[in-house]
């Protein structure tokens, strides 16, 4: 039995979830081998060569697969799974995007977004937005799992020396052009990863207020978050979303302003260590899942909240 | 062009869900159902291409027991012009799911095949992609806009980076996301017209299909509650509990 990784990467650096995906995919099989598949991305296998974690490296390097269509990945990732038990990958856009595909071909029930590992054959998996744990029991042979990242910590990146093997590349699929990518750049934070978020609802009445929340984030190195409300009103770009059909997040610290806290938005956050509610409306259900709830308008005590930041004399990063 | 547009009947993304004693699953009886929410999007989007002349017919299909005809009812009475109801008791599985499709999309032949992005009550993200992959035609996920060319849609996704535009040959399949457009309700005079529009049944046994789950569900439960928390009455007071009680700042 071994499990062979699907690596999210941007051909140059393995993105950090990768990382947590290795740890959760160690703990179904100590023989863990590492599908990299991308254009001129030999840095990335070199990354992951050295994850201790990691027994060996397929790299698969060619022009096709410069932007990660599942149309191109597919082909690949099959050519190379005859000697795995398990295919994984991370529950982020990539792996949910590109693992059923695979699944369907190998014609495997999938296991999604699972977020603890009882056995090689067992998981734990939220559904109805985290409103119910469900624990499965695959009983294909050959398993297709994607990997919640923020339930598991990520790898170790330094001390290991796993052999890299290239290999030749899959069928070139013609059916999907890559067009553009609108990548939000920013200094921050990445919200997924961030030890300390803070987000905003539709109670930020504009995009323009959001300078209230970042200048709360500039202060405490956060990432930006937003309910769905605040996004489809156009206050704040997608990929700030946070909730069910957006990211899962699990800071150390989450500061909801303005959000009342449907269902949808308490499923991308209500892990996190430490929760803080700013709500006007004292029956707002954020409350609920709130370590500290503070029943105020946002306006005024975003402005105090920056000024009692300011009289610290110490804040971590 | 014809649009196969696929549509789920599950629990009203309102209702509070609640965990049967016995470990089994979910409360369903008594508990008020609705459309998938982005698969009501997936609809408004076959419609509205219609509307502009770019398609001639749109199908509604569901996969279920008999009451899941409510959900194809629903996507008549807002512009669906037929419907297909597959009859299946029990659990269904995306794998499953996506086979009956292919046999529906290899009897109807569509241009194109729309759904949600993620069903909201098992939250698998699956079908569509399967689908795509079982036709082999191109697939674009999370869609939050289509513009439907020639030979091609021109479709721009959200991705966890922000946002990425791909073109994807005809026939293709698009799965949907809520930002995709805003559905529109349906008057009650269309939905009096809806139960005119016709509504083949077809039992998922006489395609030919394997729909035994291969997943065993052993149980379900509640999540682990989180402790009540506090009322701070000021922001001074917040900061100082952030500072030294929880130290997180």
């Amino acid at each position: 039995m071994s499990v062979l990784l699907i690596a999210e990467h941007n051909n140059k650096e393995v993105k950090p979830f990768t990382l947590n995906a290795i740890t959760a995919a160690s703990q179904i099989d100590q023989d863990l081998h590492v599908l990299v598949i991308g254009h001129l991305c030999e840095s990335v296998a070199k990354s992951i060569s050295e994850v201790p974690n990691v027994k060996k490296i397929i790299l698969v390097d060619d022009a096709i697969y410069e932007n990660y269509l599942a149309e191109n990945f597919t082909p690949a990732v099959i050519k190379n799974s005859d000697n795995y038990s398990h295919i994984v990958c991370s529950a982020n856009t990539f792996g949910k995007n590109l693992m059923p595909r695979i699944a369907a071909l190998l014609d495997t029930s999938q296991v999604s977004d699972i977020i603890q590992v009882i056995s090689t054959d067992t998981f734990l998996r939220p559904i109805y937005a985290g409103n119910a744990f469900a624990t499965v029991k695959s009983t294909d042979t050959k398993k297709c799992i994607t990997i919640r990242p923020t339930s598991f910590d990520p790898a170790a990146t330094s001390g290991g020396s796993a052999e890299i093997v290239k290999v030749e590349k899959g069928e070139t699929s013609d059916l999907t052009k890559f067009i553009k990518r609108e990548e939000v750049k920013s200094d921050r934070p990445e919200l997924g990863t961030a030890r300390v978020v803070i987000s905003g609802g539709r109670g930020m009445g504009s995009g323009d207020n959001f300078k209230l929340i970042t200048a709360i984030a500039d202060k405490l190195n956060a990432a930006i978050g937003a309910s769905r409300a605040a996004v489809d009103a156009g206050y704040i770009t997608n990929d700030h979303q946070v909730g069910q059909t957006g990211k899962v997040v699990v800071p150390d610290l989450y500061i909801a302003v303005g959000i009342s806290g449907a269902i949808q938005h308490l499923a991308g956050m209500k892990e996190s260590k430490i929760i803080v509610a700013i709500n006007k409306d004292g029956e707002a259900p954020i409350f609920s899942v709130a370590d500290y709830g503070l029943e105020a308008d946002l306006f005024e005590a975003l402005p105090q909240f920056l000024e009692e930041l300011n009289k610290l004399n110490t804040i971590q990063k | 062009m014809k649009i196969l547009v696929a549509v789920k009947r599950v629990i009203d993304y309102n209702v509070q869900i609640r965990v049967k004693e016995d470990n089994t699953g979910v409360v369903t009886d008594n508990v008020k159902m609705s459309t998938n929410p982005p698969d009501d999007n997936a609809i408004e989007e076959a419609v509205k291409i219609k509307e502009s002349g770019k398609a001639k017919e749109v199908v509604a299909v569901t996969i279920g027991e008999d009451k899941a005809q409510e959900t194809v009812r629903k996507a008549l009475a807002v512009g669906a012009d037929r419907g297909i109801h597959v009859k299946v008791e029990g659990i269904i599985e995306p794998l499953a799911v996506s086979k009956i499709l292919l046999k529906i999309v290899e009897k109807e032949k569509p241009d194109l095949v729309f759904m949600g992005k993620q069903a909201i009550d098992d939250d698998c993200n699956q079908t569509g992609q399967m689908l795509a992959a079982l036709l082999n035609w191109p697939q674009a996920t999370f869609a939050s806009k289509i513009e439907v060319k020639e030979k091609s849609l021109e479709v721009t996704r959200e991705v966890d980076e922000g946002l990425e535009t791909i073109e994807t040959n005809i026939p293709s399949i698009v799965t949907c996301d809520l930002r995709l457009n805003e559905p529109r309700y349906a008057s009650l005079p269309n939905i009096m017209k809806a139960k005119k529009k016709p509504l083949e049944q077809i039992n998922a046994s006489d395609l030919g299909v394997d729909t035994k789950p291969r997943i065993e569900q052993i149980k379900v439960e509640e999540p682990p509650k989180r402790k009540a928390g506090i009322k701070v009455a000021s922001v001074e007071e917040l900061v100082q509990k952030l500072k030294n009680e929880a130290k997180v700042i």
